[in-house]
């Protein structure tokens, strides 16, 4: 039964995927854009995992469609035209999908318990992470500490992504084209005094909640990628109802800017000092007398930098988009 | 008191269901953007609390029922929110309400 | 078995606000079948929680319910200002 269910909503996605690509006003394929991450979060919670559908979560439907609408309003609203070779490009998409599915006629059926990711992989995960690491939620030791070196990258890779975004868009324009709209801003605003406090509650329990997600991310769905993206948004939302200058006030560019380097360093010194106390790279265990307790407090502080990285990242892209343009 | 339980928490979810079913029909066939609002604002606010209550029948008195009110509190909160700062958003953006057939010929 | 009944209504209406979304004329009905679906999102994910015996993953359900607030307003404040950037580059030229 649950099987239709999901059937049943990757139509959906389906739908919603043949719709962006028909639609030539790219407002309406973000907001389209949005709908689809929310159905990707359901498919991946229906199929029972827990932290990618957090973190699909968090991204897609709210930060996504903000940074894509700043995007927007920095560029074109239509798309243009699209060149004339399409026949070309048709072929070579149809070969390239054919490969793909080539490709997969490889790989054992999904769910397959005689595969052997599921016969020799996942069950030593599955034994070893309680004498090991001792905490309950196996994929964040996965992804914490038996496969660091990968999350380290993934760091990385965002914090690449931030200064690639600042290199293009970094300094903000001469503020003269603002004039007018600090002084009509008063009469817009006026018609939203409902969201205005509204979004006032609720900032500091987002916040809250952000921190719940980053440190219950040992026992449950969460962890630094999710948490970062929650409590950006929180701080995005006060960005929105504020004013971005408000906004700029409570974290500012050069602690946003500290904070892209410092969750890296704060990730990549944890190795270091693993090396220096006389481990391997990333090695938790020699942090503390008791291996368990190093590792444990080795993923706290990994997933600290994680989260503190992608808070910087997000943060930073936002203003770089919103500083630019009008928006 | 199980099976009661049980049929109770049935009884929530299906009206709940069948609530947020009629929001989603009144918002694909209402004529306006203001009727499709009013339409869906149901979806946003007897559903969650019809289908939240079933839920939290089958929960018992743990955490996962400080949870759920939690989630109910926080959309009963944002789902008025936010439809008020669709409505004001589209009326300062020139849509006009109204605009089908009504009875009196007026617009 | 208790579950499938609303379950399957919660699909069915968001595929109903999926052809609003598509077919709307104006932006905003876009944006209404947009708050919709993370609505009703918010509570498949409570429901399926249960279904599964999981509750510890309501957390998504509560994340889920703040995030989709954030999109809905972003989503206004942007064509707010445009609306107003317009006007005053209208008032402008006059």
């Amino acid at each position: 039964m649950v099987s239709l269910f999901s059937i049943f909503i990757l139509t959906l996605l389906l739908i919603t995927a043949l719709a962006i690509v028909q639609s030539r006003n790219l407002f309406v394929a973000v907001m389209l854009s949005g709908i689809f991450s929310l159905l990707i979060a359901a498919i991946f919670f229906l199929l029972d995992a827990a932290d990618v559908a957090l973190t699909e979560a968090a991204v897609g439907a709210g930060i996504s469609t903000v940074l894509f609408l700043g995007a927007l309003a920095l560029t074109a609203e239509r798309e243009q035209e699209p060149p004339t070779n399409r026949p070309v490009a048709l072929v070579v998409v149809v070969m390239t999908a054919l490969v793909l599915i080539y490709g997969t006629l490889g790989t054992p059926r999904l769910g397959d318990p005689n595969a052997p990711v599921q016969t020799h992989v996942s069950p030593w995960y599955l034994e070893q992470t309680p004498h090991y690491i001792d905490i309950p939620n196996v994929v964040t030791a996965v992804l914490g500490s038996y496969r660091g070196y990968d999350t380290l990258g993934e760091v990385f890779v965002v914090l690449t992504a931030g200064i690639g975004v600042l290199f293009l868009l970094g300094k903000p324009s001469p503020r003269g084209s603002r004039g007018p709209e600090s002084s009509a801003e008063d009469a817009g605003l006026r018609h939203y005094l409902i969201p205005r406090l509204v979004g006032r509650l609720l900032i500091p329990f987002i916040l809250l909640f952000g921190l719940y997600v980053q440190f219950h991310g040992e026992y449950s769905p969460g962890g630094g990628f999710q948490a970062g993206a929650i409590i950006a948004a929180a701080i995005i939302l006060y960005a929105l109802l504020e004013g971005e200058a408000r906004a700029l006030l409570v974290l500012p560019r050069w602690l946003l800017t500290g904070m892209i380097a410092g969750g890296a360093l704060l990730y990549g010194g944890v190795g270091v000092v693993c090396l220096l106390l006389g481990g391997n790279f990333l090695d938790y265990s020699v942090l503390m007398s008791d291996p368990v307790a190093g590792q444990q407090i080795g993923l706290l502080l990994i997933e600290a930098g994680v989260g503190i990285t992608v808070t910087g990242v997000l943060l930073s892209v936002f203003h770089a988009f919103a500083a630019r343009g009008e928006y | 008191m199980d099976g009661l339980l049980d049929i109770v928490s049935w009884l929530l979810l299906t009206t709940g269901g069948v609530f947020v079913f009629i929001g989603g029909v009144g918002a694909l066939r209402m004529p306006n953007l203001y009727t499709r609002m009013h339409a869906a604002s149901i979806t946003d606010s007897i559903g969650p609390i019809l289908i939240i209550a079933g839920v939290m029948l089958q929960a018992g008195f743990t955490l996962p029922i400080v949870k759920l009110a939690a989630i109910l509190l926080f959309l009963l909160l944002t789902g008025p929110t936010a439809s008020n700062a669709l409505a004001s958003a589209a009326l300062l953006a020139g849509t006009k309400p109204g605009g089908s057939k009504t009875p009196a010929g007026e617009d | 078995m208790l579950y499938y009944a609303v379950i399957t209504a919660l699909l069915a209406t968001m595929l109903l606000a999926l052809v609003r979304a598509i077919l709307g004329p104006s932006v905003y009905d876009r944006v209404l079948a947009v708050n919709m679906i993370g609505t009703k999102t918010v509570l498949l994910l409570a429901v399926v929680s249960f279904l599964y015996g999981r509750p510890d993953f309501l957390d998504l359900a509560l994340a889920y319910a703040l995030i989709n607030f954030i999109g809905v307003l972003a989503v206004l404040e942007f064509f707010r200002s445009r609306a107003m950037r317009e006007a005053a580059e209208a008032a402008e030229e006059d």
